[in-house]
């Protein structure tokens, strides 16, 4: 049976529609203290962040590409168009978004979600925010959803001053310099204590332009005993230059506070994928990731919890799916800095068509987080000969009475689970999309529906002309 | 003479390199029960696994005919399509997927039509119902986590849901208990008084047959079918074995 488990190459033109980038504003390639002040000024940025973009660039410069992951020498900065500004100004009601920019994001189903089940929306569209808005009985809870431009010159500016690139600082690792250099766009939002936020906010990100790189800044903060569910959609379509995305999140999870953040990433192919993701959570608080990783050529991604608090809890529940030409080093960390502090990792990864995917964990637990807890589970499924899945889990405990467990598994498609459900009637194509769904049904279990129903057609889309 | 609904000629299977079936021929007519038996390692289970199209037994000749068609080379989700249907002896697990979901999915392909979940939930109630299978079982992942008991109940759940022309089970009745081996009766029953599906029952012992009609009865041994009979020779065997037939 092993030449039928050849997958061919997909059909992404679901996604994969693009727009010409007429009319935008776009900078020029490269990087250079020029460019980044230039972003600056178009950006009317305060003075403060004028100068932390200099400081940050500095830092870019004098640090070293990461030699640790995948190659990202494909990847060169000097072809990289930092910033293109469409031609619109954000807008709070979808019709007034220019046609073409709209009906990319009614292809990707944005608007009809938001009627039926989001309680606000937020989408970029290159480099700026084309669309905000947030439903009135949220806002009225005191909740504030914003473009990360206004919130700099709102009544949160403060706010975000103290806490902007304080979890994920500049020095923390090139890209992460980088973005402090060039960011723009993203989201802010604050929940104010107690204020339990009943549907969810999403951001959506949309990168057309050619050569660009997107570097939103999501910043997200929930005060005491508050609650909030953000989700984060993220595509682009192919094309055959290098693109870039190195986004970065920053979660602040106050006492006894909840957040999940939700991701369904699904760039193009030829993406490559650094994010950081890090959240810092206090006593007793939770932070819940879910996250689905489809597309991009080569992804870094490793979202942080911080448990800083005695009891502070983290689960991280993920899925990655590397295809053909794909290089997907995914995984999470956690740091237990706290007594009683506990953690669940619960992954799974899936390869073909020679795509490689590799897990990476690292779970700390300083001398301060006694009876600390913390599980990690990874399962990994390769559907051919010449897929490759790597696991790479790291453990750094500093207390004598932590409990620390770590599992992992990697396996094959059963020849005798697709005879099985064929023999009901099932193709051998579709047999395979509901063995590799339900595999991944970690994640899709704890996704709203509209968005679990999106990644298993993603899988679908995926497992295409996998017929023998 | 009624048409046959199977026509099975000089079959012969291997798996791997090694010839397991020798010249098999066998005929079903619609609506007929036909009981295979014989002792451990005969090929019962290999027969049931080559009609129904397992990639892994290969016919290396002979000719399997259904509804008249040569199906000797169609792939195993086709031939369920044309209503053949094969109850695993071993029903695989498989997580994240739902029983109900799976058999929505298994009737949307056989129909070619979309069906109303409404509807959908009528008929699996129903069938659950005479089973006496807990509705629970509809959303837990299939076969996963399930007693040796309740696969089997599911494996004859999606026989009455998917209402194939031929059903083979496989051993339907190994690891169940007295009352068990009652209620999938119970629902064999059904699938041959109210559906009027045939049947090739494999089969170890005569518990499952008690309450069943039988029409034709055949003795497989070390790959070659070695007897056929009518029902008479149900309790034959269940009285005094395979060996004499052995024997000869």
């Amino acid at each position: 049976m092993e030449e039928k488990t050849y997958v061919e190459d997909i059909d992404r033109s679901l996604y994969d529609f693009r727009n010409e980038d007429k009319d935008a504003y776009r900078i020029e390639e490269g990087l250079t203290r020029e460019i980044v002040e230039q972003i600056s000024r178009e950006k009317h940025d305060p003075e403060w962040m004028r100068e932390f973009r200099l400081k940050s660039l500095a830092i870019y410069n004098a640090s070293r590409m990461p030699q640790w992951g995948p190659s990202i020498e494909g990847l060169n900065m000097d072809n990289i168009v930092t910033y293109v500004r469409p031609n619109t100004t954000m807008q709070g009601k979808w019709e007034d978004v220019p046609e073409d920019i709209k009906n990319t994001f009614e292809r990707l189903g944005i608007p009809q979600a938001e009627q039926t089940s989001l309680a606000g929306v937020g989408a970029q569209y290159d480099s700026e925010i084309v669309y905000h808005n947030v439903c009135k009985e949220v806002e009225e809870q005191g909740v504030v959803y914003t473009d990360m431009e206004s919130a700099l010159n709102g009544p949160y500016a403060d706010m975000v001053r103290e806490h902007f690139m304080k979890l994920v600082p500049p020095a923390d690792h090139k890209f992460a310099a980088l973005h402090g250099a060039v960011w723009s766009g993203g989201s802010f939002v604050y929940v104010p204590k107690g204020v339990k936020v009943a549907i969810p906010l999403q951001s959506y990100f949309r990168l057309n332009a050619k050569g660009a790189g997107q570097f939103e800044h999501t910043l997200i903060i929930v005060d005491e005993g508050a609650d909030l569910h953000f989700i984060e959609g993220c595509s682009a379509p192919k094309y055959n230059v290098a693109n870039l995305h190195a986004g970065c999140v920053e979660l602040f999870v106050g006492k006894n506070a909840k957040l999940r953040y939700s991701t369904i990433e699904n760039w193009s192919k030829n993406m490559y994928n650094l994010n950081t993701k890090r959240a810092l959570v206090a006593e007793g608080g939770t932070i819940e990731w879910v996250s689905g990783s489809f597309g991009s050529h080569v992804s870094y991604l490793y979202p942080m919890s911080i448990l800083n608090g005695a009891k502070a809890h983290s689960e991280f529940t993920g899925v990655t799916f590397a295809g053909h030409s794909q290089n997907l080093d995914t995984g999470c960390k956690v740091v237990h800095n706290a007594p009683h502090t506990t953690s669940i990792v619960n992954t799974r990864s899936i390869s073909k068509s020679g795509g490689i995917s590799t897990f990476r964990s690292s779970v700390v637990v300083t001398n301060k987080a006694k009876h600390a807890k913390s599980s990690v589970s990874c399962q990994s499924l390769m559907l051919d000969n010449i897929s490759r899945s790597d696991t790479i889990p790291a453990i750094d405990v500093r207390t004598a009475d932590a409990d620390i467990g770590h599992e992992a598994k990697i396996g094959r498609i059963s020849d005798d689970a697709v005879f099985y459900l064929m023999s009901r009637g099932i193709s051998e194509e579709e047999a395979k999309a509901m063995i590799v769904s339900g595999f991944a049904d970690n994640v899709s279990k704890e996704l709203p529906l509209e968005y679990a129903v999106e990644m298993n057609n993603l899988i679908r889309l995926e497992m295409q002309g996998s017929i023998g | 003479m009624a048409e046959e609904l199977l026509q099975v000629r000089n079959l012969q299977v291997n798996v791997e390199d090694k010839q397991i079936l020798h010249s098999i021929d066998l005929d079903i007519k619609p609506g007929e029960t036909h009981v295979l038996m014989g002792p451990n390692g005969a090929g019962k289970s290999t027969l049931g696994y080559a009609l129904m199209g397992n990639p892994k037994y290969t016919v290396s000749e002979g000719t399997i005919l259904f509804g008249g068609e040569d199906i000797t080379k169609l792939p195993v989700d086709k031939r369920a399509r044309l209503g053949m249907f094969l109850s695993f002896q071993n029903p695989l697990e498989v997580p994240g997927i739902s029983l109900s979901s799976f058999l929505k999915t298994a009737l949307e392909q056989q129909r070619g039509v979309r069906i109303k979940a409404w509807d959908f939930r009528k008929e699996l109630r129903q069938a659950m119902a005479l089973l006496q299978m807990d509705n629970k079982y509809a959303e837990r992942d299939l076969n996963t986590g399930f007693s040796g008991g309740e696969k089997k109940k599911a494996e004859i759940l999606q026989l009455l849901m998917l209402n194939p022309k031929l059903a083979i089970l496989d051993e339907t009745d190994s690891g169940l208990d007295v009352d068990a081996v009652k209620i999938v009766s119970q629902g064999i029953k059904t699938f041959q008084e109210h559906r009027n599906g045939a049947l090739l029952i494999i089969t170890h012992n005569t518990k499952i047959l008690e309450a069943l009609h039988v029409d034709k009865t055949h003795i497989l041994a070390q790959g070659s079918i070695i007897k056929n009979a009518g029902p008479e020779l149900v309790e034959e065997i269940s009285k005094h074995g395979f060996e004499q037939f052995l024997q000869k």
